[in-house]
């Protein structure tokens, strides 16, 4: 399941619609609106997207998990338009037969998401000051994350995009 | 040829239009509607840091080949999630 919504996420429907007989475990991730970052005071974040490009990279995030990794279901959605903090933003879940696949597959895939799927974010602080936030080094399970956004996803050959089915 | 290009985020901002119709010759590259584009825009350079460029719903390299029916988009690093 893959959604693109100006609508709050129904967290609980698209965890449901990951549950299978087939899965032992069941991982959900949700982002979430933050109020701070170090000193700085959010009051409320606008989110951006290239809405044909962000369906068909998510599309393509779906396909390429199920083939990286031994998961049974695959659901994603993500919101866009004005966000009030605590407000979720994203919501990735995977199913698959055993727990260690289901956390790798569901960190992979938000990971990748957020260096992939055209969509972005304006801060409007407290103060009234508003930024474009720049992409957040990913550290951690997934190395070759690390590398910038421009190297890694700019060539339509890069084998971390698969084509469109 | 003539082909439309669409901007998000920062680069929507800056350039104060969602797209720009841009002249480009014949079978002209990503790397040449870049510097259309930047020549048009020329404040987009310093303020936006590396721009992205897709094709067709897909991120292209600066020597994809483009045509008059591509659907073309412009944009910062990308930060959903």
């Amino acid at each position: 399941m893959i959604e693109l919504t100006q609508q709050p996420i129904d967290f609980s429907t698209l965890t449901e619609s990951v549950r299978s007989d087939q899965a032992g475990a069941v991982v959900l991730f949700l982002g979430t609106v933050r109020e701070f970052t170090g000193v700085a005071r959010t009051s409320w974040l606008e989110y951006e997207a290239f809405p044909e490009m962000a369906t068909a990279a998510m599309q393509r995030l779906e396909a390429e998990v199920r083939q990286r990794f031994n998961v049974v279901e695959v659901a994603i959605s993500h919101r866009y338009g004005r966000l009030e903090l605590g407000d979720i933003a994203v919501a990735a879940a995977v199913s698959s037969p055993h727990r260690a696949q289901a956390f790798e597959a569901g960190r992979w895939l938000i990971d990748t998401l957020k260096e992939s799927v055209p969509i972005w974010k304006k801060e409007h602080y407290a103060d009234g000051a508003t930024e474009w936030l720049h992409p957040e080094p990913v550290m951690g399970s997934r190395p070759e994350a690390a590398i910038p956004v421009a190297s890694t996803f700019m060539s339509e050959s890069s084998p971390e995009i698969v084509p469109e089915a | 040829m003539k082909l439309s290009v669409l901007l998000f985020a920062a680069a929507r901002e800056i350039a104060g239009c969602e797209s720009v119709e841009l002249e480009l010759p014949a079978a002209a590259t990503v790397a040449q509607l870049r510097v259309a584009l930047l020549h048009t825009f020329p404040t987009l350079a310093a303020r936006t840091g590396i721009l992205l460029c897709a094709v067709n719903n897909v991120y292209a390299s600066d020597d994809r080949v483009l045509q008059a029916s591509d659907v073309v988009a412009c944009f910062p690093p990308v930060s959903g999630g």
